[in-house]
């Protein structure tokens, strides 16, 4: 029988099984698909439910984006199944125990609920474009309306009401979605590194900037492509919500560190030569030196010096790409650095990411690329700028 | 532009009404379903005739036993294994696997290995043979005692409450078995467990792990580990009979179980291990 297993290197002691890693690369994607859904989704929130005017150039974007990554988080799973075509058993037969079970019912209700918002959302639009294309997108449109051709003042009424609802039905549904995330690391006792209540509430915060920053980079680059100036308050208005969550996240993440640390436990100093040797750059620098401590101390800097212009535009969306890699590094760091340190506590594991293959570093890149090809679709189909065509108006003026 | 707003305000409730309809049927569809196989496995162990027909799940609670004092390292029990249960011929896979625990004169922590130290696999000469390597011949060993491993058949175990399928699951006679026909291969009961006794099998693609032989047990038989074991050290039984092997060894030792922090409750008892073996 051909094994197409790899096997790593270790040092110190370590269980024979684990001598091969499991989870790969692609499992730090899942949660970091995860958590740019659910921090687009945040900021759709913030205007829909909370009122956030300054954010309306991007809500719509927001929203799109959010579907986007959303269509691809089930991808690495399904790469990295070993019998994928059994990939519905988890639905059909959820074993109920299991916090892995309630995945496919997460998604799916939070995938219907986005189409759903969006749809109520571009209403008015797609009506006008099924009534104004002769085309093939024409039928598309049409088919899109769903009968359904009443863009009276009235039904727009009942249109925002849709929006309102479900933007405010989605802040739970976007945020359990990652916080459960969270907890499946978590609640995995065999694992210290993993084994933290913190974890959920690390997920959701770490999520959180990662999608707004998706979004600064996004609209910024929009703006850039399609040459309208930057909404500097829209941009200051995502720039605040990060500089707030970073605080939050950094903190957080800085007190599991100190609590597994500070506790001591079993193994704590396999822990501690995992952090001073292999995890030195990945963890201390890239993740919290360069990734969030310095973007963190940039944006500061920015809304201490009331900075504006082309040097806000820059600071904030290299601070955003900053956090995006944070975000990334941390879910390595916890998917593949919880992997390199031994269930025995006295060895380390090393895991070589190869780059081609199903689980390898190229199949990663582009599932994390994939989001925003279809984004560019997705755009194409329901132009989210405020300056062309508008989408159905937000729910406050009705919900409020 | 077409103008019909009551209407076709109507014609949207009436539709989404619908659409939450067929959501809540597929939804209970669902849940009915996660019942089903606990039902379909409740009606077989009923019949108390499977999975051999003179086999009655229900008179039987297996237990394994370990006196490490008594293991020579001879890995017998980890050839015989992986022969009997088609494990992957390399030193990475293992269902049962031995741990050597040796003390030398002035350190306080033991150096452990076991068949996947590249110094044991150079030892072996070949992929399905395993040997230790006599790696301490020079050395002052103060302490040293073999430990052999394997899964522990929990009784609250791990890998069994997060299948996110039901896949693996827990027989009555107390045995965690796994069905390779209906799992996806996520691997999240290869991370959940302790202790590492499970493996993923990619030929399969699902994972593996020691079952003790329960195509054996349940036909009278011993474990292939038990058998091969030339000195005694495995020991298997059925705890609901007073003088089986297995009730003899606990209620003649002072046992032990790995991790009992865990919570998992192993039904693997130990006896002459050492501080250092989790």
């Amino acid at each position: 029988m051909e094994t197409h297993a790899h096997f790593a290197q270790y040092t110190g002691w370590v269980f024979p099984n684990e001598t091969i890693i499991d989870w790969t690369v692609l499992l730090a994607v899942y949660p970091y698909l995860t958590g740019l859904v659910a921090g687009a989704f945040t900021v759709s929130s913030l205007y829909q439910v909370f009122g956030f005017q300054r954010l309306k150039p991007v809500a719509h974007l927001a929203l799109l984006t959010s579907l986007c990554c959303m269509l691809f988080v089930p991808m690495p799973l399904l790469l990295h199944l070993g019998q994928p075509l059994h990939a519905f058993n988890a639905m059909i037969t959820p074993h109920l125990t299991s916090a892995m079970a309630m995945f496919g019912f997460f998604a799916t209700f939070y995938v219907v609920l986005l189409m759903l918002e969006i749809w109520f959302a571009y209403r008015p639009y797609i009506v006008e474009q099924a009534q104004k294309r002769t085309d093939l997108l024409g039928k598309v449109y049409k088919l899109m309306t769903l009968g359904s051709y009443d863009v009276s003042e009235r039904a727009r009424k009942v249109d925002e009401k849709w929006v309102f609802w479900l933007a405010v039905a989605g802040i739970p549904g976007a945020h359990g979605l990652h916080g459960y995330v969270g907890f499946l690391f978590g609640s995995l006792k065999s694992r210290e590194w993993w084994s933290s209540d913190l974890m959920p509430v690390i997920f959701l915060f770490s999520a959180i900037i990662s999608g707004v920053s998706l979004l600064i980079v996004l609209y910024v680059a929009s703006c850039k492509l399609r040459r309208v100036p930057v909404d500097l308050a829209c941009l200051k208005g995502m720039a605040y919500t990060v500089w707030a969550f970073i605080m939050i996240a950094f903190v957080l993440e800085w007190l599991e560190f100190a609590n597994i640390v500070y506790k001591g436990r079993e193994g704590v100093d396999t822990i501690m030569a995992f952090v001073t040797g292999p995890l030195l750059i990945p963890y201390f620098v890239l993740q919290f030196g360069i990734g969030a401590a310095l973007p963190m101390l940039w944006l500061s800097y920015m809304i201490w010096r009331g900075t504006t212009g082309r040097a806000l535009v820059f600071g904030v969306t290299a601070s955003a790409m900053l956090v995006l890699f944070s975000v990334f590094m941390m879910r390595w760091n916890v998917v593949i650095g919880g992997q390199e340190l031994s269930k025995t506590g006295k060895g380390l594991i090393f895991y070589d990411m190869p780059f081609l293959g199903q689980e390898g570093a190229l199949v990663a890149i582009l599932l994390t690329l994939a989001p925003l090809l279809t984004l560019l679709g997705a755009i194409r189909l329901f132009p989210p700028w405020e300056d062309g065509h508008t989408p159905a108006s937000p729910a406050l003026a009705g919900a409020h | 532009m077409k103008n019909d707003s009551l209407p076709s305000i109507d014609a949207r409730r009436k539709f989404l009404g619908k659409l939450g309809l067929a959501a809540a049927t597929c939804a209970g569809a669902g849940a009915l379903g996660a019942f089903a196989p606990a039902a379909a496995r409740a009606a077989v162990s009923a019949g108390g005739s499977f999975p051999t027909k003179d086999y009655d799940w229900t008179n039987h609670k297996w237990a394994f036993g370990v006196d490490a004092n008594k293991c020579i390292g001879c890995l017998r029990c980890v050839e015989a294994c992986k022969t009997e249960n088609s494990v992957p011929g390399n030193p990475h896979q293992f269902r049962t696997w031995v741990e050597r625990y040796v003390y030398l004169e002035g350190e306080t922590r033991a150096r452990i290995d076991s068949q996947q130290d590249p110094v044991n696999i150079a030892a072996s000469g070949a992929p399905d043979k395993y040997r230790f390597a006599n790696r301490y011949q020079g050395a002052k060993v103060e302490k040293a005692f073999f430990v052999p491993k394997l899964c522990n058949q929990c009784e609250h175990p791990a890998c069994v409450q997060v299948c996110p399928v039901g896949a693996t699951y827990q027989t009555k006679d107390g045995v965690v078995l796994i069905d390779e026909t209906h799992c996806i291969g996520c691997r999240y009961c290869v991370q959940a467990c302790p202790y590492g006794a499970r493996y993923f099998n990619e030929a399969k693609g699902a994972p593996d792990k020691c079952n003790w032989c329960y195509h054996r047990i349940t036909k009278g038989l011993q474990p292939a580990c038990v058998d091969a074991c030339p000195v005694g050290a495995r020991v298997f039984g059925n705890t609901l009979e007073k003088q089986s092997p297995i009730s003899l060894f606990i209620r003649n030792n002072r046992v032990q179980v790995l991790r009992p922090e865990s919570g998992n409750s192993p039904n693997v008892f130990y006896v002459g291990i050492d501080k250092e073996v989790s």
